[in-house]
């Protein structure tokens, strides 16, 4: 069936989940298996009506629930096609069970989650919850910032997750709301330009493919199930990032932007930095050039890729830094924070010895102000100078009551 | 920067209208931000939504807002919400009301001393629309208070972005946005 092009103004004024719709179309999906839920309802929403215009060629599913939506996105991955579908929250929670099987099975699906908080009590808005559920799924984990980054996150997840050496599949996380319903200029790539960057789908061990029969959805006990493991972490260890560079390599020449495993703004002299994900890196980044001018050398660490975890290049990023803070938009629900876990992690044996705090922030989508900033920023500093931790080291930020603090 | 905050009922357009505005700023090279309070709020539940408009790239993400220009776009809400929340001293109001601002300030203390504009872009969205979608005329409206285009360059400009709607809803669309800027005061 043929279906039309579409001509894009060079800036388009869009919110993240449109984004995510158009990027989908321009890499000519072969099957979306999709049920909705807020807040990326409109991803599918938005495909959905470009498969009515004529606009795409593919095969939308509609299922029963998300559990259903994943596991057509494997059975069709698994029969040799490009695939992909979005969802958030509760949708993401009951897919969990699936997106093991999917990374377990080395499919290269595309799965856009747009961040919500997990009930209960019942929350549509933004935070981290999902993301981090998602963690230890053996899938790859790109984070976006804003609409932009939502729309070329998604070319860099086919372009990785297809490669023949990578063969897993990768989610494209944005901030419900934040980003999802937040609309601004997009610069566009055209169709074509955007349809060559992913290539054709070369499908691998495909299931339609008759002279080649293969096995797919095996059982292995203790005799194989380990190596399988062991294999697939491997693979996300050594072979995941360099492709993710060279990816955000070759997007850049076709596209001018330039994305880095860990972003680093204002970090080249930095004694104070916050590492964060989602849209808080951009307000940080706002709010790091606002220190400056008041003579606090703040910096500002983005993740891009959440996993696999970018162990060296955090370590790297943050050598030099004299005192950290870690921003979870999670509950650690009993613990320490993700990142300030991963953080201490990377930095445990080597020389560096900076002050690490830990702040729990934004959770049910709670605004994070420019002014928790600077109070991050401030008792930063006010660490460096005392030469010691002057709090407990993990604080909650944005939540009214006493102060919350552990540890 | 300019920021403009908007005070609507969830199903009167104030996405649509944020998101317009938006559209219409962006195409002149200006960067635009457009978002809204969702929730799981239902129609004509009170609802804010938000535009900021900056030479660069906007990099703030927080909702809270101290905004240049505050619209309201049903006239209930200056009673059962605080619309001058988080207001500067030079913040403008662009209020929808049948009442002369005098009436509108006498019967809501806390716009006495502010910079207050009234217009009823609810009956012109009536007369005009059919119905009471009252986001389009509020954009003419401020069209006139702040002079940020010419008023024929902002209409060619909503009818690229209406154009999915019938003709005969884009004219009416013209009229309203035409006629609340002749008729904000």
């Amino acid at each position: 069936m043929a279906f039309d092009k579409v001509e894009l103004k060079d800036i388009e004024v869009w919110d993240g989940n449109f984004a995510a719709s158009q990027a989908m179309r321009q890499c000519q999906i072969d099957v979306v298996a999709a049920y909705p839920i807020t807040p990326s309802t409109p991803i599918v929403e938005g495909y959905g009506n470009m498969k009515a215009n004529n606009l795409i060629e593919g095969e939308f599913v509609m299922v029963e629930s998300e559990h259903a939506a994943m596991s057509g996105c494997i059975g069709a991955a698994a029969a040799g096609g490009r695939v992909a579908t979005a969802t958030s929250s509760q949708g993401f929670a009951l897919m969990v069970e699936t997106l093991y099987q999917a990374s377990g099975m080395r499919l290269p699906i595309v799965l856009n989650v747009v961040n919500r908080a997990l009930a209960a009590p019942l929350n549509v808005n933004g935070d981290h919850s999902d993301m981090y559920l998602g963690r230890d799924s053996g899938w790859i984990q790109l984070d976006a910032y804003c609409p932009q980054d939502a729309y070329d996150m998604n070319f860099i997840a086919f372009k990785v997750a297809e490669d023949h050496d990578v063969r897993l599949p990768c989610m494209v996380h944005q901030d419900g709301f934040m980003t999802s319903h937040t609309a601004q200029g997009v610069h566009t790539l055209d169709d074509d330009t955007a349809y060559g960057f992913v290539g054709e789908f070369k499908p691998m061990n495909d299931m339609l493919d008759f002279e080649h029969p293969v096995t797919h959805g095996v059982q292995t006990e203790e005799d194989w199930h380990f190596e399988h493991k062991a294999r697939q972490h491997n693979d996300l260890m050594t072979k995941v990032l360099p492709k993710i560079q060279a990816a955000f390599d070759d997007f850049e020449k076709i596209s001018g932007r330039k994305y880095n495993i860990v972003e680093k703004y204002d970090m080249e002299d930095a004694d104070v930095a916050v590492v964060c994900m989602g849209t808080s890196v951009e307000t940080a980044r706002e709010v790091a050039g606002e220190m400056r001018e008041k003579g606090i050398k703040a910096g500002v660490v983005g993740l891009r890729v959440v996993r696999p975890f970018p162990f060296f290049e955090i370590a790297e990023a943050l050598k030099e830094v004299k005192a950290i803070a870690a921003l979870d938009r999670s509950s650690p629900n009993g613990a320490p924070g993700m990142l300030f876990n991963e953080i201490a992690g990377c930095l445990i044996n080597t020389p560096a010895n900076p002050m690490l705090s830990g702040f729990v922030y934004g959770l049910g989508g709670r605004d994070l102000t420019k002014k928790h900033l600077v109070e991050i920023y401030t008792q930063l500093q006010a660490n460096v100078d005392a030469g010691k931790l002057t709090t407990p080291q993990q604080q909650f930020i944005g939540v009214r009551g006493p102060k919350l603090s552990f540890l | 920067m300019l920021e403009i905050r908007w005070h609507s009922r969830a199903g009167q357009g104030a996405v649509t209208g944020a998101k317009g505005l938006a559209d219409v700023i962006s195409t002149t090279g200006k960067h635009v931000q457009a978002f809204a309070f969702y929730g799981s709020a239902k129609r004509g539940a009170a609802m804010t939504a938000y535009n900021r408009v900056n030479d660069e790239v906007i990099m703030n993400h927080e909702k809270y807002m101290e905004p240049d220009y505050v619209f309201v776009i049903d006239p209930a809400l200056v009673y059962t919400t605080d619309v001058t929340i988080n207001a500067k001293e030079n913040t403008i109001f662009i209020i929808t009301t049948h009442m002369s601002t005098e009436e509108l300030v006498a019967s809501q203390p806390k716009l006495e001393g502010k910079t207050v504009y009234t217009v009823d872009c609810i009956k012109i969205a009536q007369e005009t629309i059919g119905r009471a979608i009252p986001n389009t005329p509020m954009l003419g409206a401020f069209m006139k208070i702040s002079e940020m285009y010419d008023i024929e360059f902002f209409k060619e400009s909503m009818k690229r972005i209406l154009a999915k709607l019938p003709q005969k809803i884009v004219d009416a669309n013209m009229l309203a946005i035409q006629r609340a800027y002749d008729e904000v005061k």
